[in-house]
């Protein structure tokens, strides 16, 4: 149990504080959870570059975490998330979402299938309730390891030599989603070959006491790779051209919507990959066939709008003037020199035979200025290189 | 023979764009190129075993977000990334450095002058005022003046609605602007030396004219465009070196159907009856097509290219008027590992910048002082990065490659053509520079590779090594680029166009100038315009 006096610490530091502060040259914070981390430490775009261009590192600790283990695990998160949990084996990670009764996403998230009877969930929200209203009558131990278990993610082309020269042997031949065990000063860290940037990249999970000694090896090996500390403000970028949702900014969570009609389904998020209505039982799942029955309410699209001026929170119109939708993330891609958003769209939008057209709103010399721009939706990523995906990976 | 709809000649930027927006439109298009790789001066070149220079262009700051967006140059391969900032080393030991975080700048300024700082940002506001002014002019096309045609009608009232857009303060300064040396219109913001000097630089790049001489506030401003709008990722290289923007290009135009040929030169452009027909290679093979466009500088096109019978004695008159006036040369090094500079302090950010070493106007005049006297200068003024700090592609990890652009080098000497004790020479000077500010420099040099203007029009193409493809001034810029007459990217025989930085709105990795001659080639064909117009800023 926590000390009674814990309200005098309102915000933790991780354990990479100690070198994050120091970075941080803008002083600039923010809290995430029961942290505070970085939003930008020296430039953003630079932040941002090195990403895209040699390999960034972002400390995302406050990342929630939770341990499924004992006899009943796989059965049991085959039971709680939408796709079919066989289909991530030992070793593999598996991007997931999981619904409520009514079908509507409570979060979403990454599993690890860390070893046989134990799998990791990383979410942005927590779900010791959620799990444990689901786990009745499995024979399974569920903890929260957030604050035990210290992340980075190290992404961009040049991260797998970086990780290699601090001694991942043949990391190279992880494939996108593997999972790999190193042993690092005597201790167990777990590397996956996953992450939010779009790009080659991966994720170090460790105990917290090697967290400081594995951050000083990665700068020191690194710096010839060009390795950089990102922000939010850059992961942000990043994410938004590797086309990844965050919840909370491009759809309400389920379990804080007051308003009806404010929830999506993963329908309604573009997500039916992960949904498998041929399992016999999960969450949602009567709601979510009752769905495919009478059509979704809303759709996700990502866009590729008209000009130069980001469409943040624009509204959307069809080409009557009649209200189609709304920007839920938008941006200027330096990498593809587009204006991208992410929006969901709803009735009267008709697929294929209505335009959309943004409604954006801007500030030059303080004027506010308004331009109508025309959009059309992308199916792709934005920024999708080939070394995101070829095995073995690219080597400095 | 296979007959196509249109040629262009040279594998250039401008050239790869130009035919990538008329292969889209439907034409069929072929592109011939005299060397046997593409690119032009957009080149990335393995000429050391594992490293890969940008062995002419270098960074990649003014190439139109319009064009990388409409052809999709991101799924051809191209990546522009970020560097960041610049420093000026001086002679007492101390460093001006540019930072682009505004209030670090203004305290940088402020170690100099605290009431330099503070104008900084009256400068930075007039800047940018002009590129407002400028920047949508870059993908039209410069009206005739003299002409009521109503397109061109059109144009002039675009203009002057632009001009008068300015406000009435605006439109004065514009015109003086236009006229003024890099050194007057500095000495308009600033009194400390240092900070003129660094900041002038850019006004004499590419260009043989001193700070100090009328016309060089524009080509500062030239050298601005593609800092000052503040879009992350404006500026920056291109990650494999300069070659990849050529190759995305490339990329774009076979996605179109377009073809390219290499170790094919152009060197006759058949006329019939005032039209074209189509070229005549080195080899003997001719290639047919109504339409023919040249990549290469308006001398070369019309002195080597046309038969002279076929021009007017004043077009003739007028390619011999256009002034080149070569005045750079290139250094590209091989480092085993990373210079120190003990001025900047270890860790310092500037590392990534591009570096110069001249501290005052009065040094940047001097040595062009040297260009006017047929020789190299013997205190240069460089332009210098480290691409392999931010680029990790070009070099081996933990080596370096070094790119060095070099003011003044005259494309031809006092004493005569260049020979190779020269270029060693002008080598050594630039080397010994560089070694004073960093004693370990010397030792890490691996290879180098030494270019003058001279060895630039050689490989290039580029006459007098001028790297504008014709100099940057009033009297050779808008609608009188590259002649009166000519400046909308046609030329004196039907079917004839020209499509490099010889046309509006001149040098640099732009890809204007080939964007714009597709949009009037299209115009000629009576097809539907498919070239993007620039992003409106307000």
């Amino acid at each position: 149990m926590l000390r009674q006096d814990h309200y005098k610490t309102s915000v933790y530091k991780t354990p990479f504080h100690e070198r994050t502060s120091e970075l941080n040259i803008l002083n600039e914070w923010t809290r995430w959870k029961d942290y505070t981390v970085s939003t930008s430490y020296f430039r953003t775009d630079l932040e941002y570059f090195a990403v895209r261009n040699t390999t960034g590192v972002i400390d995302y600790t406050p990342m929630v975490k939770q341990k499924i283990t004992g006899p009943d695990a796989a059965e049991f998160v085959n039971r709680f998330f939408t796709r079919d949990m066989n289909k991530i084996a030992v070793g593999r990670v598996g991007y997931v979402v999981w619904c409520d009764e009514a079908g509507q996403v409570l979060d979403d998230g990454t599993v690890f299938h860390v070893r046989e009877n134990e799998y990791w969930l990383l979410c942005v929200e927590r779900q010791l309730d959620n799990l444990g209203n689901s786990a009745v009558g499995f024979d399974v131990k569920i903890e929260e390891i957030t604050d035990e278990v210290a992340c980075l993610g190290v992404q961009g082309p040049t991260s797998c030599s970086i990780l290699k020269a601090i001694g991942f042997d043949a990391i190279e031949h992880l494939k996108p989603f593997d999972i790999k065990h190193y042993d690092f000063q005597g201790q167990e860290v777990m590397v996956s070959r996953t992450g939010f940037s779009g790009d080659l990249g991966y994720e170090v999970c460790m105990p917290n006491d090697v967290a400081l000694n594995l951050w000083d090896e990665l700068f020191d090996k690194g710096e010839i790779y060009g390795i950089k500390p990102f922000g939010l403000d850059a992961l942000d970028l990043v994410r938004i051209e590797a086309g990844l949702l965050v919840p909370g900014q491009d759809f309400m969570v389920a379990e804080e919507a007051i308003r009806p009609g404010s929830t999506r389904s993963p329908f309604e998020l573009g997500l039916s990959w992960l949904v498998d209505l041929s399992k016999p039982v999960f969450n949602g799942r009567e709601a979510l066939l009752e769905e495919k029955k009478r059509g979704s309410r809303y759709t996700f699209v990502k866009l590729n709008i008209n000009g130069n001026k980001p469409a943040e929170g624009a509204y959307l119109y069809n080409q009557s003037g009649k209200k189609i939708g709304n920007v839920t993330s938008a941006m200027f891609s330096p990498s593809a020199k587009a204006n991208i958003a992410f929006a969901t769209l709803h009735d009267p939008w008709k697929k294929g035979k209505d335009k959309i057209i943004a409604e954006i709103y801007y500030q030059k010399d303080l004027e506010w200025n308004k331009v109508m721009e025309e959009a059309t939706i992308v199916t792709k990523p934005f920024f999708d290189p080939d070394r995101k995906r070829t095995t073995p990976a690219e080597l400095y | 023979m296979e007959k196509y709809d249109a040629i262009v000649i040279g594998a250039g930027h401008n050239g790869l764009t130009n035919a990538a927006y008329l292969a889209k439109s439907g034409l069929k298009v072929l592109v011939l190129e005299k060397n046997d790789y593409i690119g032009g001066a957009a080149v990335s070149r393995e000429l050391h075993d594992g490293w890969t220079y940008s062995n002419c262009s270098y960074v990649c700051s003014l190439l139109r977000p319009e064009i990388y967006r409409d052809l999709n140059l991101q799924k051809h391969g191209l990546q522009v990334i970020a560097y960041g900032g610049s420093v000026t080393f001086m002679e007492d030991g101390n460093i001006f450095g540019g930072y682009s975080d505004h209030d670090v700048q203004r305290r940088e300024i402020g170690r100099f002058s605290k009431k330099d700082a503070d104008a900084y940002v009256r400068f930075g506001r007039d800047v940018s005022k002009q590129c407002r002014f400028i920047k949508p002019l870059l993908l039209r096309t410069p009206p005739d003046p003299t002409s009521f045609r109503p397109k061109d009608l059109d144009e002039l009232l675009y203009l002057f609605k632009r001009l008068y857009g300015l406000g009435e303060q605006t439109i004065y300064e514009t015109i003086r602007f236009y006229t003024m040396s890099a050194a007057e219109y500095l000495a308009e913001y600033f009194e400390s030396d240092i900070v003129k000097a660094a900041m002038s630089g850019s006004g004499i790049i590419g260009t043989a004219l001193g700070p100090y001489s009328p016309g060089t506030a524009y080509v500062l401003l030239h050298h601005y465009m593609g800092e000052v709008d503040g879009s992350i990722g404006s500026w920056g290289f291109a990650r494999g070196g300069m070659g990849s923007v050529s190759k995305a290009l490339a990329g774009a135009l076979q996605e179109y159907d377009g073809k390219i040929i290499t170790d094919a030169e152009v060197t006759q452009i058949q006329v019939k009856n005032g039209k074209t027909t189509g070229v005549v290679l080195a080899n003997g093979d001719e290639y047919h097509a109504k339409n023919v466009v040249s990549n290469l500088d308006a001398r070369r096109t019309y002195q080597d290219l046309f038969d002279p019978q076929d021009l007017s004695e004043k077009l003739l008159k007028q390619v011999d008027n256009f002034k080149f006036n070569g005045s750079s040369g290139k250094l590209n090094i091989a480092l085993d590992g990373l210079p120190e500079f003990p001025a900047m302090g270890k860790d310092n950010p500037l590392i990534y910048a591009d570096m110069h070493f001249i501290d005052s106007l009065e040094r940047i005049e001097r040595a062009y002082d040297d260009w006017k006297n047929g020789r190299w200068s013997q205190d240069p003024y460089v332009d210098m990065l480290i691409p392999t700090m931010t680029d990790p592609t070009m070099a081996p990890p933990g080596k370096h490659y070094m790119s060095v652009f070099v003011q003044y080098a005259p494309p031809k000497l006092a004493t005569g053509e260049w020979t190779d004790k020269d270029r060693e020479g002008f080598g050594k000077t630039v080397i010994d520079q560089i070694g004073e500010y960093s004693p370990n420099f010397k030792d890490l040099i691996v290879h180098a590779e030494i270019r003058t203007p001279q060895d630039i029009e050689n490989e290039v193409g580029l006459t007098e090594g001028n790297i504008f493809q014709g100099e940057l001034t009033m009297d050779q810029m808008f609608f009188n680029r590259p002649f009166p007459g000519y400046a909308q990217f046609r030329g004196p025989v039907k079917g004839f166009y020209m499509c490099g930085s010889s046309t509006h709105p001149g040098g640099g990795v732009m890809a204007a100038p080939g964007a714009n001659a597709a949009r009037e080639i299209l115009y000629d064909l009576k097809r539907k315009n498919i070239v993007p117009e620039a992003e409106n800023d307000d």
